[in-house]
């Protein structure tokens, strides 16, 4: 597991980018300037930052560059950067410690971001997610119930997952919709009750409960923080 | 994209996965499936699998017999009744030319067309069929496993075991069941499942029925989806419920409205009344198909629509109090026996229809239709759904609707095929007849 969410300027960040890091199990918080950074900044520091600069370049050097300004743990620094403004990086070697090019490819930043991550020490995404009976290898994207493997497809076995690093919290099927699928996905918000109801027949009638309905809300996975299992990483 | 294939290929290495089906349908709505092994999946997922297509119903002419079988990885499965020592999964495939362009004789590829012709207008459109069925001893005889009138406890036992059986591997497969019971007849069953959009649930009714049958297999008993097997009885029908969505909002809802349907869901019974019989070939393929589709079973004869009258051809239940979003209709005539995709391509594009040409509803069938005279019925407007397999194909034949929905490749086909059926049948003395005649002429 990360030491702390990465870091993700500006914020609102480009959907692609806050699919991916959903979909390779990041945490991660969105900051719109240097400031509101340092405000959120956790105790053990951020696991890493990437700074989208396409759009605003110097906002995104400002961010770097109040990043470097610390002296002790310093954040790691993957820049998004597209092809035409590559010469602007040119004098400010010190503000990143990589760079991915803007469009990105999903598995190439996903790549470059647990190579950053990896070379700072920082370590990488957690691999095993366990709640309760529920044990997930983000590896080898095998689950098990019970110590029995959970057979599941691509989506439901995202949906399991994304459930299970965000425990006791409500979303809402748009939000499920947007962090589970991504953004393209037509078939609507109806989607998200089908996919819930396959997922608890997949469970069985012992552990459908896992996932609960909150009525007109959403859905929420587990107990809320002050009371039953916690998950253990 | 690549995360899905990831996710297939990585489930195959760490469960031990041995073989991969490849699952398609052809334009009958028979399953077909070849197996590959995980030596040759990556290719296969990347590139697809070549086949043979001439020896597939529907399928391609000899002189451009062969075709890709394009697995979609988002239906990749495990299939549980295969055992865990040497793991079985199947994917559904898509069919396509060499060239990689959609084949037009895909039942798949009809229906997406179909689903993408709704989504152009912001509709999702998903269907929830009640599937029923029966148990014979085997497959040469329709010799019930509980005879009516004879109550034997053990036998009971059997059905429910088969039954429970069938819904935990339905479930296990991530096909939610919501409803099972013993139907009318002796031995009959029905299943209903949980409505998911149109594509996945065609697929999940392909699947519906492989696992019904190997079950069944399992426990030495043979399942049957044939329309009608014993004369006198219910046959099996396959209601259909449909709804369209526009993203969260049901659109056949109309809280205004006295009987709770919106504008547009009136416009889709209208157009489902109004091309019915143009479309039951398709929904009722077989020539058994039309010895269910008579008076006095509980299945549908007259077109017509009612809220709750159950011999209507379409019957719009009541959604419970709080649960507008259920707002649906029940399209009865369908029978298990069809080829889904094409069935529900077909129900939607006549419920389209109705919407895009605004028809209007015309009034709801009060009394029993039953009971009317011809004459009656035929002051109400009140038609009747093709008599025969030949009736039907007419019908059909002459039908721009279908045409257009299935696209030329399967609409010749079709027709071809089901007169060529109907000839063959036309041609039997049936025991009927000599029971009938022989000893009085």
């Amino acid at each position: 597991m990360s030491i702390g969410p990465l870091l993700v300027y500006p914020d609102p960040p480009p959907p692609l980018l806050a699919q991916t890091l959903d979909l390779g199990g990041h945490v991660w918080k969105a900051v719109a300037n240097a400031s509101v950074a340092a405000q959120h900044e956790p105790t053990d520091g951020w696991s890493g930052a990437l700074v989208v600069a396409d759009d605003d370049a110097e906002g995104a050097f400002v961010v770097c560059r109040a990043l470097r300004k610390r002296d002790a743990n310093m954040t790691p620094v993957l820049l998004l950067i597209g092809g035409a403004q590559l010469s602007e990086l040119e004098h400010r070697e010190d503000l990143f410690d990589d760079f991915c090019l803007s469009p990105f490819h999903p598995t190439e930043l996903e790549a470059r971001l647990r190579h950053l991550l990896w070379r700072t020490g920082r370590g990488t995404q957690a691999e095993i997610v366990e709640y309760g009976a529920l044990v997930l290898n983000l590896e080898t994207y095998q689950a098990a119930l019970d110590h029995r493997p959970l057979d599941l497809t691509y989506m439901e076995y995202e949906l399991l997952k994304f459930f299970s690093t965000h425990p006791g919290k409500v979303f809402t099927r748009e939000q499920l919709l947007s962090r589970v699928w991504g953004y393209e996905y037509y078939g609507g918000a109806r989607t998200v009750d089908v996919h819930v109801r396959r997922l608890r027949a997949k469970l069985g009638e012992e552990h459908a409960n896992l996932i609960q309905t909150v009525r007109s809300v959403g859905y929420r996975f587990g107990q809320t923080r002050f009371g039953g299992p916690q998950p253990t990483v | 994209m690549q995360q899905q294939l990831d996710y297939v290929l990585r489930t195959v290495e760490e469960r031990g996965v041995r073989f991969v089906r490849m699952w398609f349908t052809d334009v009958l709505g028979q399953l077909k499936s070849f197996a590959i092994t995980p030596a040759e999946l990556e290719n296969a997922l990347e590139e697809g699998m070549t086949f043979d297509g001439s020896a597939i119903e529907g399928f391609s002419r000899v002189q451009e017999s062969d075709m890709l079988a394009m697995p979609d990885p988002n239906t990749f499965e495990i299939l549980p009744w295969r055992g865990d020592d040497a793991p079985v999964a199947r994917m559904f495939c898509d069919i396509q030319h060499l060239s990689g362009d959609p084949f037009e004789g895909d039942p798949r590829y009809v229906l997406r067309r179909n689903l993408d012709r709704a989504r152009e207008k912001g509709f999702s459109f998903y269907v929830g069929p009640e599937m029923e069925f029966f148990y014979f001893r085997s497959a040469d005889a329709p010799e019930p496993l509980d005879r009516a009138g004879y109550f034997d406890l053990t036998e009971m036992d059997m059905a429910s075991s088969l039954r429970r059986q069938t819904i935990l591997t339905l479930e296990a497969m991530g096909i939610p069941c919501e409803y099972s019971h013993h139907e009318n007849a002796p031995s009959q069953h029905e299943i209903d499942l949980r409505y998911t959009d149109a594509l996945t649930m065609a697929d999940n009714i392909m699947t519906f029925r492989i696992v019904v049958k190997e079950v069944a297999r399992d426990l030495g008993v043979y399942a049957t989806f044939m329309p009608k097997p014993i004369a006198g009885a219910y046959g099996s029908g396959m209601h259909s419920h449909l709804s369209l969505f526009e993203g969260d909002v049901n659109a056949f809802h109309d809280p205004g409205d006295p009987h709770g349907l919106s504008k547009p869901g009136k416009a889709f019974i209208a157009g489902l009344l109004r091309h019915a019989r143009e479309i039951t070939a398709v929904t009722n393929q077989t020539v058994n198909s039309y010895k269910r589709l008579v008076v006095g079973y509980e299945a549908p004869v007259y077109v017509c629509w009612a809220r709750n009258n159950r011999s209507a051809l379409v019957r719009v239940p009541l959604p419970k109090r709080g649960k507008e979003s259920s707002t649906r209709i029940e399209f009865r005539s369908p029978d298990p026996a069809c080829n889904p995709y094409l069935a529900f391509s077909l129900m939607l594009a006549a419920g389209l229809k109705g919407i895009e040409e605004g028809y209007e509803l015309p009034p709801e069938a009060t009394n029993n239709i039953f009971e009317m005279t011809a004459d009656e019925r035929a002051v109400e407007g009140i038609g009747q759904l093709p008599q025969s397999l030949a009736d039907a194909v007419d019908v059909m034949e002459s039908s721009d609707l279908v045409a257009e929905a299935l696209g030329e490749h399967v609409f010749d086909y079709f027709i071809r095929n089901k007169r060529d059926e109907w000839n063959a049948y036309k041609a039997q003395v049936t025991p009927w007849e000599i029971d009938r005649y022989l000893g009085s002429l």
